[in-house]
């Protein structure tokens, strides 16, 4: 019963969502009987998808085995937070917690979006339950998560090992979070250009949103990257993989449209351009759902492939794409020119830095694509890889940096070129002898790596340099906020040019009581033992790994082989140091009592991913600072 | 904004939607076209790999007539399930040949007892090395050899019941 209860749930929200586009439709068109119920019906809708997303949920937690979908990806040996995880951990299940997330949005801007203009407003949450309706129809007509199984199976097909892992639990759901939030951004600029409201105060409405889809999004790479890192033994942090490019190019997207809803917002300008970034970065979203769930390319994402969703999902992405695209087209024109600008200016700073952003746009997706558009040419199958990648998008990563820093030290409208330079010129100086100092350290360091130290030492300088004689209590926190974000990526950017350039790597058949020089450490093989979890077994070494003349460190990596569904795996040891980490990954065993090991120190690795928490730091402080300025203004507005 | 700029990313978006379509229309093909093929087998010398039955040597594929040579192990158990079609492929009148992959003397004869032998040489591979050179990544795999010691074909993982019609085309297309 508790299954059924779930689907009626589903059929009741999507009938609510109809009702929710109809009214909102009528709404729009002068209809004002029809206004009032536009804002509960969305709440309504979201309570509704997220019933029906907890009873899922409850499911998987209580291993309901005459459910389809929880026979094939639970186990009733797997530990509590994996079940509640195998919730999301498959193709139905995640589908709907992409619409329980796109309803709560809608709700969520149903609820609480007081600036917007009324018709705007309506026709955003239009958009919204659009939206909203395809996914609906997808869910409930190719991917029913409460599908019956007659008779009920004794024991649940388990889930992929891999994903049997903490980050699982979190990943996913956050990038979700960020791809659906990017909708509602979608929804704002249809609603814009059906009005043609488009100013400094949708602007200012939609920013927050974009915001907060933006930390989601970044987020979810971040622990992304880091999960891959450390689960598949690789030691790599980032593959350029299609479902890794399907998250990046809406992050991607999105940064651009973070800044250039700000020149809308405090200069009014950039209207369409800003219009076109927000139905870009959703699109994004949805090229990116459509390239991991259609199985149109190959990746290390396998998910459990049908061409009849992928059908569907093409569909889907016509409509909406097509029919935004469309009305941007023909609306356009109406929407009046925005203010403008000179060379030398913030506006022109942002300008570039969403240029840059579109190319680098532009060539993750051509790259992503190329395979496919190579094979319907030609016929030959092929892969673009890091050495494209890096090399196309590594030179315009590294022009943004330089105006990363020299942007925020710009004044809006106009500017003196002379006084930027001299503002700018510490952080110039400081990445001039960063230059000098790293080629002298490392003679043979590569190119890209080489002026990424020497932009990360300027950037780290520049970004806190609008910080220079303010009132650090009295700056607003979106300041504050501005200057984290770019502050992280310096930090991010040293870590990827230090890993690519100073990693050591050793790969060793050893025998128990060999010792092993890697970096900066001495690692005794010291022995392999069997052990075992909850629902595997595995091969332990034990190694013991020294610096100078320090204690011994005990890592364990384990050669681990899972009984449900029987599956190998390579659980990796990693120990932090604070100038780096030791990275050791058992391997197999060579037959003549020798082990396959594979250790690698990485100097400064971990910035990487501390840098990427401190851009989600600054984005969550810049959110809180927007939100708060807008409440207090909202106030003031009020007693007036 | 320009007139016709504005519906530029309509039309981009078109172009990119009939590539997906082509893309998710044209149905996968999974197999994989050896890079072995056409090339010459590789020069080597094997010893024999169990009593009673001759080695094996490149210059054996180069003798004017087609061969299937098969890389199996006596430790393989897909190999154990392939004898029966290598027997009937043999009773055919296909000159079987196989490389033993790092195996050992009595246990192969053990095998070959066990199992039939379809073999009329078997060289012992003991460090992979010929295997490698095959371009072999896994036993049992299997090669269509022509008269001039040219691989015509190549079969990755065991030859299934209904492969056997298949691989004895093959060997008589060689000739």
């Amino acid at each position: 019963m508790i299954a059924e209860a779930g689907l009626a749930a589903l059929w009741l929200g999507a009938a609510l969502c109809a009702l929710q586009l109809i009214a909102a439709a009528f709404a729009v068109r002068g209809q004002a009987e029809l206004a009032a119920i536009v804002r509960p019906v969305a709440v309504a809708q979201a309570v509704l998808t997220a019933a029906a997303f907890a009873i899922l949920i409850w499911l998987f937690v209580r291993v309901d085995l005459s459910v389809k979908l929880v026979f094939e990806n639970d186990h009733s040996e797997k530990p509590l937070l994996y079940r509640f995880a195998a919730t999301w951990g498959n193709h139905e299940g995640s589908m709907l917690m992409w619409v329980t997330i796109l309803g709560v949005a809608g709700a969520a801007v149903a609820l609480f979006e007081r600036k917007l203009e009324a018709r705007t407003l309506w026709a955003t949450l239009g958009g919204q339950a659009a939206i909203a309706l395809g996914f609906y129809a997808f869910l409930l007509f190719a991917s029913n998560p409460f599908d019956r199984l007659d008779p009920a199976p004794l024991e649940g097909q388990g889930l992929n090992p891999l994903l049997q892992d903490p980050g699982l639990a979190f990943h996913p759901p956050t990038l979700y979070c960020g791809y659906v939030g990017l909708s509602v951004a979608f929804s704002f600029a249809i609603g814009a250009l059906v009005t043609r409201d488009v100013g400094p105060a949708f602007a200012r409405a939609m920013r927050p949103w974009v915001l907060g889809a933006w930390i989601f999004l970044t987020l979810g790479i971040t622990a992304g990257s880091y999960w891959a890192y450390y689960e598949l033994g690789w030691g790599g942090w980032w593959f350029w993989d299609p479902v890794e490019n399907a998250s990046l190019m809406p992050w991607l997207a999105a940064t651009a449209l973070l800044h250039s809803v700000t020149v809308l917002a405090t200069r009014d300008g950039l209207r369409a351009w800003t219009l076109m970034l927000a139905v870009i970065a959703f699109s994004m979203s949805m090229v990116g759902t459509f390239l991991v769930r259609s199985g149109i390319l190959t990746s290390v994402h396998a998910f459990a492939v049908d061409p009849r969703r992928g059908s569907f999902l093409l569909v889907l992405l016509f409509l909406y794409i097509g029919g935004a695209l469309a009305l941007f087209g023909a609306r356009v024109g109406t929407v009046r020119e925005g203010a403008r600008f000179d060379p030398v200016s913030r506006e022109a700073g942002l300008v570039a830095n969403n240029l840059l952003l579109s190319a680098i746009l532009g060539i993750v997706l051509v790259g992503t694509l190329y395979p496919l558009i190579v094979e319907a040419v030609s016929g030959t199958k092929l892969s673009v890889g890091p050495p494209y990648f890096n090399a196309a998008a590594g030179p315009l990563a590294l022009i943004l940096v330089a105006v990363m820093g020299a942007a925020p030290l710009l004044r809006w409208r106009r500017d003196n070129l002379r006084l930027l330079l001299r503002r700018i010129a510490p952080a110039a100086i400081a990445a001039f002898i960063a230059l000098v100092a790293v080629k002298l350290a490392a003679p043979t360091i590569r190119i890209l790596p080489w002026l990424g130290l020497a932009l990360a030492a300027g950037l780290a300088l520049a970004s806190v340099a609008p910080l220079w004689r303010r009132n650090l209590l009295r700056t607003p926190l979106f300041v504050w906020g501005m200057v984290v974000a770019h502050f992280g990526i310096a930090v991010s950017l040293a870590g990827m040019a230090c890993d690519s350039s100073f990693t050591v790597e050793k790969l060793v058949a050893a025998r128990v009581g060999e010792t092993i020089a890697v970096g900066p450490y001495q690692v005794r093989f010291a022995g392999v033992d069997p052990t075992f979890g909850a629902n595997w077994q595995a091969l332990e070494a034990t190694l013991e790994a020294r610096r100078g003349d320090g204690d011994a460190l005990i890592l364990q990596p384990q050669a681990r082989f899972y009984w449900a569904p029987p599956t190998e795996t390579s659980e990796s040891a990693i120990h932090t140091a604070i100038d780096g980490q030791l990275y050791t990954v058992l391997g197999k065993a060579t037959g003549d009592g020798r082990w396959q090991l594979r250790l690698w120190w990485k100097p400064f690795v971990t910035l990487i991913w501390a840098g990427g928490a401190l851009i989600a730091i600054g984005g969550t402080l810049a959110l809180i600072g927007r939100v708060w300025r807008g409440r207090t203004r909202r106030q003031e507005a009020f007693y007036e | 904004m320009n007139e016709r700029m504005k519906w530029a990313p309509l039309i981009a978006f078109i172009l990119l939607g009939s590539a997906l379509t082509y893309g998710l229309a044209k149905p996968d093909d999974t197999n994989i076209t050896s890079k072995m093929i056409g090339a010459s087998v590789p020069s080597f010398v094997l010893s024999p790999a169990t009593a009673g039955l001759p080695g094996l040597s490149s210059s054996d594929l180069a003798a004017g007539k087609p061969h299937l040579v098969n890389i199996f192990a006596s430790w393989c158990v897909p190999c154990v399930a392939e004898a029966p079609q290598l027997k009937a492929i043999a009773d055919a009148g296909v000159p079987v040949v196989g490389i033993a992959v790092r195996d050992k003397p009595e246990a192969l004869a053990r095998f070959l007892g066990r199992n039939g032998n379809p073999f009329r040489a078997i060289g012992a591979d003991d460090a992979s090395q010929v295997q490698m050179a095959f371009g072999s990544s896994g036993v049992p795999e299997s090669f269509v050899v022509d008269g001039k010691g040219m691989i015509r074909q190549q079969t990755i993982g065991p030859i299934n019941p209904q492969d056997v019609a298949g691989v004895i085309a093959a060997v008589k297309a060689a000739r």
